[in-house]
């Protein structure tokens, strides 16, 4: 067995998102330091405020505005922060309910220690010396001993309000793409191209995937194919791609490697876009640096017969 | 109503990490381990349903490619929930149900080791107030153990015994990835410590469900599903009360768990806090053998945990070790969604 290969992978997207009239007012209003809640139905006032009722899911407009101080109703010690919560220090994780609302906000208390939370405390707001309309515009809870706040009715209307969020996610993974991928790339440092055989229909994968998706079981012989193929069929690509330095037109291409029973994908180069065909013989052109073959070109090999390949289009 | 029972059941050994093997590698055993067990070949199987997350590997599309351990070409009827394949279970039932099937494959697997899965869950919540804040699985629900605390319901100690009996009983389970005398530990999120939380791994499982005469046909002891149902609460956790799942309750009450006693609970519980909130939405009392298999806190492969409660459940019936058993999965942050289903064997309804 190969050695298993792994690589570290970022997954990162910066999802852009629409506000509804609610939470736009609710972020726009964290920007201006005011906290508004929206009231049920039933008279109940919830912060954060949402646009459906939670409980019957009728739409809900009718915005208040509430204290920035309230009461801690359950709270977690968190004494390692991870990477992207709101404070890098040990915090704690809290659930606080404002004054004049009836249901708990999720955030983060700024205090010395565990000895110093309990479910019941007093805390205010501290905002961010920076606002743009986000959760985040909360920098955090910290302890407060003054007098509790009230409520009042509020329009929602700010200047200049924030219609959506931007919010960045970053994940990162150590990849391992498993035992027949591990070899497949193996292979591909030493310039061969290895796939794998289905020990009941005898098809021959590549790249494999580890298994045979007509018969779904293991496939595990390993076999050598190509270098040489069949273009089986082909598109002319005419738009450029961000980052990808090739002139377009370009052609790109399935081509079946000789003694593979599936097609795999790549670019022709080395003739010009217009002259590919279907039945096309080619070989991969390596590159310095690069674990695939650059592109296919041409062998100069009379066209296959479409019998030949039919089978794989 | 059809009856449907699950007729078999596989599961990997739950690892920490099995950087050797993609998913379908991963996964590839148990489905050929549930086939055997019927005697069914993929050809034979009316309806394939998955539950997994392309987040927990980061692996783009990863459910198509563990299709091809189930041999979809020629295409196969077959359907994915992004979601614990408890859920793949339901429709599948759903799907048998409507006749258009007779049988079903089930299958669901998590690969946790190549991401941070206490980040990765994140990304599951509300993406306006709560995930910008980026609150973990585990930080969420320490919240929601205090809160039992501060109830009454519950103290540190008697969360370590839930958590001391769980890889106890999972001593019995070749399948666990944490058995035996396991340390409490460190608080990882106060006043959860390691003991308190679930193994991180890798694991895969599978089930075949069967209607009628092909399910007595394909087992000795079919686990019947007599009822089974799932239930939501609101995303907001603080306009949820934590202590309690009315979500539980509701879907109990809905599969007809109340209507007569359970001899056998498999709860998914992945926080030891989390079994005390479930056994009170239940009302289980100590005549119950609850998590015989050791649960979550024993192995749990996130996206395939609750699929196993079902599972187990089902093997004890299989097996004549239960008559009549509660089978809980649960998704998203501090149990806000809840499936129950209750199994019974054929002689508790002789
Ligand atoms: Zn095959």
């Amino acid at each position: 067995m190969p050695d298993i290969l792994s690589a570290p992978l970022v997954v990162e997207f910066p999802f852009t998102r629409s506000l509804g009239p609610v939470q736009s007012a609710f972020l726009t209003g964290l920007r201006e330091r005011t906290v508004l809640g929206v009231r049920t139905g039933d008279g109940k006032v919830l912060v954060p405020p949402v646009e459906y009722d939670p409980v019957t899911a009728e739409e809900i407009q009718d915005l208040v505005e509430v204290a920035a101080t309230g009461t801690v109703t359950t709270w977690a010690w968190n004494p390692h922060p991870r990477r992207d919560q709101p404070l890098d220090t040990p915090f704690a994780w809290v659930l606080v309910r404002l004054d004049g609302a009836d249901t708990a906000l999720l955030h983060v208390l700024d205090a010395p220690g565990p000895d110093a939370v309990h479910t019941g405390m007093r805390v205010r707001v501290r905002w961010a010396g920076t606002r743009t309309g986000a959760i985040t515009d909360i920098a955090c809870f910290e302890p407060y001993e003054g007098e509790p706040g009230g409520s009042a009715p509020h329009d929602g209307e700010f200047a200049d309000p924030v219609t959506g969020i931007v919010t960045p996610a970053r994940l990162d993974y150590t990849y391992s793409p498993g035992r027949a991928q591990s070899a497949y790339l193996e292979a591909l440092a030493g310039r061969r191209v290895v796939g794998e055989r289905c020990p009941s229909c005898l098809k021959v994968y590549v790249p494999p995937r580890g298994a045979c998706p007509t018969c779904g079981v293991a496939t595990d012989e390993r076999v050598e194919v190509g270098p040489r193929g069949t273009v089986t069929t082909f598109c002319v690509v005419n738009i450029k791609a961000k980052n990808l330095d090739i002139e377009v037109p370009y052609v790109y291409a399935h081509i079946a490697l000789d003694g593979a029973d599936l097609a795999l994908h790549a670019r022709i180069g080395g003739i010009p876009y217009d002259q590919v065909r279907m039945g096309l013989r080619v070989e991969p052109v390596w590159s310095e640096g690069n674990r695939h073959p650059d592109h296919y070109r041409p062998t100069g090999e009379p066209d296959a017969d479409y019998d030949a390949y039919k089978e794989l289009v | 109503m059809r009856d449907v029972a699950i007729v078999a059941f596989a599961q990997t050994d739950h690892l920490r990490r099995t950087d050797e093997l993609s998913e379908v590698e991963m996964l590839m055993p148990v489905l050929h381990q549930v086939l055997d067990a019927t005697g069914l070949r993929t050809s034979d199987i009316g309806f394939t349903c998955s539950g997994s997350s392309d987040y927990l590997a980061g692996r783009a599309f990863s459910f198509t490619m563990a299709l091809d351990g189930v041999g979809a070409h020629p295409p196969i009827s077959e359907s994915h929930v992004e979601m614990d394949g408890a859920w793949a279970l339901y429709e599948a039932w759903v799907k048998i149900q409507t006749g258009e099937a007779d049988t079903a494959l089930v299958y669901a697997y998590g690969k946790s080791s190549p991401g941070q899965v206490r980040d990765v869950l994140t990304r599951q919540l509300d993406p306006y107030y709560t995930a910008p804040l980026w609150p973990d699985s585990i930080a969420l629900a320490a919240l929601q153990a205090q809160a039992l605390i501060d109830a009454g319901d519950t103290d540190e100690t008697a969360l370590a015994a839930v958590a001391a009996r769980s890889r106890a009983d999972a001593a019995d389970n070749p399948h666990a990835q944490l058995s035996g005398p396991v340390p409490a530990g460190d608080y990882l999120v106060q006043p959860l410590r390691t003991g308190d939380c679930p193994p991180v791994g890798d694991g895969a499982a599978a089930v075949i469900l069967a209607a009628g005469d092909t399910a007595r046909a394909l087992c000795d002891r079919p686990a019947w599903i007599r009822g089974i149902d799932h239930r939501i609460e609101a995303h907001g956790l603080g306009v949820r009360e934590l202590t309690e799942s009315p979500s539980t309750r509701l879907a109990a009450e809905r599969a007809g768990v109340f209507e007569r006693p359970v001899d056998t609970a498999e709860l998914h519980a992945p926080f030891s806090s989390q079994q005390v909130v479930l056994r009170k939405a239940l009302g289980l009392g100590d005549e119950v053998r609850v998590n015989p298999s050791g649960g979550a806190l024993a192995a749990n492969p996130v996206m395939a945990a609750g699929l196993i409660r079902l599972g187990e459940a089902a093997a004890r019936i299989h097996r004549g070790e239960s008559d009549r058993a509660l089978a809980h999965a649960t998704s998203g942050p501090c149990l806000q969604q809840n499936l129950v289903a209750v199994l019974e064997g054929e002689s508790a309804h002789a």
